[in-house]
């Protein structure tokens, strides 16, 4: 269950959004600068709103009336950032495994072998991200956010930089993962036929504001 | 006669001052180090009242004379000088007219070249990656020890070499501050400044000169390709 409210007010540009999620995933969709990054960036507690209440399946990572706020990295969240940030001095191996000293848990919930399996990563371990394709790079970062043992994925634009034909790989890799391991997601994308692939629940941003929601909640 | 002082093996006096200057330089260097990373990380990443004094302070010994900075090295390391009495009282430690005061000498001239290349390194670590770090659940020291540092790592080394071939080069702060005694304070400089003092010392000097480019030249070439690393790992983001 994701729960999002938030005002933020950045120049002339205001995002107020008021949603409740209806399904483990959730689809941000609208056309750029419509506020959908900045609504992850909330989620993942790299931007603060002037305003604002984010509660992820009964965590509450942030409820500024009642003067809450945790820090980004104690939301474990899995950001899959637009531009990927791989860290470009470590190897796949060495990205991925990244979060996996900060899980609070002994025995992670994400298995390593299986995700890097249903990931196909297991040729690309020893190499860096440098040498990696546009497809692979996603993979890896995907992967690297899975591993951290996220309470929520939030995936920016997972899609974006990639032709058809990887574009539909990519999407058969998350809807794998989302049948995998009990993660709620929310996936942002400005591509309709996307993520109408692949969410429960969408919701459409413009300008700062949600104008339509589909299916459209029942009466 | 030049031909064959110059290729003569260095005298005992000239290997003292040789592996004193290395020793003199090495020291400064890595005492400053964590030093110029902490200022340099402030001057890169902080905000904050005086910054720009601080910044100004550090790049002083690049542009005054350097007889100055040796003159008010001895007027607060000297016997007398208030923290030359600390260090004397607290750990026995007395920089004047000994290689110490030398190593201190070439640790503040060689600062202003480590400051800068660390401070340029830190930034062109991007704070996104960073950033990618905090959300993965690592605590910001750990953020700074597994991607900043890492990232930065040739423009910090680049800034080590500067220091320390600023230092071999070291001077005018050095023969103000701890006098030119053999054996104990003379460095490649100093040496040469004397030989150049005495009838017939002009092989001595032409030597202590071919080392001392052969140390500089090496030391720049070694900055250069660090230099040229740190651009093209930020290029590859």
């Amino acid at each position: 269950m994701i729960e999002i409210q938030a005002r933020h007010r950045l120049g002339a540009f205001t995002l107020d959004v008021a949603l409740e999620s209806r399904g483990p995933t959730l689809a941000l969709f609208g056309p750029s600068g419509a506020g959908k990054t900045t609504l992850l960036n909330i989620v993942a507690g790299l931007t603060r709103p002037q305003e604002g209440r984010v509660i992820i399946d009964g965590v509450t990572f942030l409820d500024s009336a009642a003067a809450v706020e945790l820090s980004p990295r104690a939301r474990r969240v899995g950001y899959v950032f637009q531009e990927l940030r791989l860290f470009p001095h470590l190897k796949v191996e060495g990205n991925l495994l990244y979060g996996r000293r900060f899980t609070p848990h002994a025995k992670p919930v994400v298995d390593f072998d299986q995700a890097v399996e249903i990931l196909g990563l297991r040729p690309l371990l020893a190499r860096r991200p440098g040498r990696l394709s546009g497809g692979e790079k996603q993979r890896v970062a995907i992967g690297r956010a899975l591993l951290a043992d996220p309470r929520v994925l939030l995936l920016d634009e997972p899609l974006a930089a990639l032709d058809d034909a990887r574009r539909a790989e990519i999407l058969a890799y998350i809807e794998k993962l989302r049948a995998a391991f009990a993660i709620p997601i929310v996936f942002v994308s400005h591509r309709l036929s996307e993520v109408e692939r692949i969410a429960d629940d969408i919701a459409i941003l413009e300008n700062g504001r949600i104008v339509a929601r589909q299916p459209t909640p029942r009466p | 006669m030049w031909a064959s002082a110059l290729l003569a093996p260095f005298s005992p006096q000239e290997w003292t001052a040789i592996l004193l200057s290395l020793k003199v330089a090495t020291i400064g260097m890595f005492v400053s180090l964590p030093f110029g990373v902490a200022i340099a990380f402030l001057l890169a990443r902080r905000d904050f009242p005086g910054k720009g004094v601080l910044n100004g302070i550090v790049h002083l010994p690049l542009v005054l004379p350097p007889v100055v900075t040796g003159w008010l090295l001895l007027l607060g390391f000297g016997r007398q000088g208030p923290l030359g009495a600390v260090f004397a009282d607290c750990c026995g430690l007395v920089f004047s007219f000994r290689w110490t005061g030398a190593a201190l000498a070439a640790g503040v001239m060689g600062f202003p070249l480590m400051v800068r290349a660390i401070r340029l390194s830190l930034e062109a670590v991007v704070v996104r990656l960073e950033q990618a770090a905090e959300t993965l659940g690592a605590r910001p020291v750990l953020v700074f020890a597994t991607i900043t540092l890492p990232l930065a790592a040739p423009g910090i080394v680049a800034g080590m070499i500067l220091a320390f071939a600023r230092a071999i080069g070291e001077f005018g702060a050095t023969i103000t501050f701890v006098a030119n005694i053999p054996g104990e304070t003379q460095t490649i400089a100093t040496a040469l400044y004397s030989a150049t003092q005495i009838p017939g010392g002009e092989a001595i000097a032409l030597r202590l000169t071919i080392v001392a480019v052969t140390i500089a030249f090496a030391a720049l070439l070694a900055a250069e390709v660090l230099a040229a690393r740190v651009s093209r790992r930020a290029m590859e983001l």
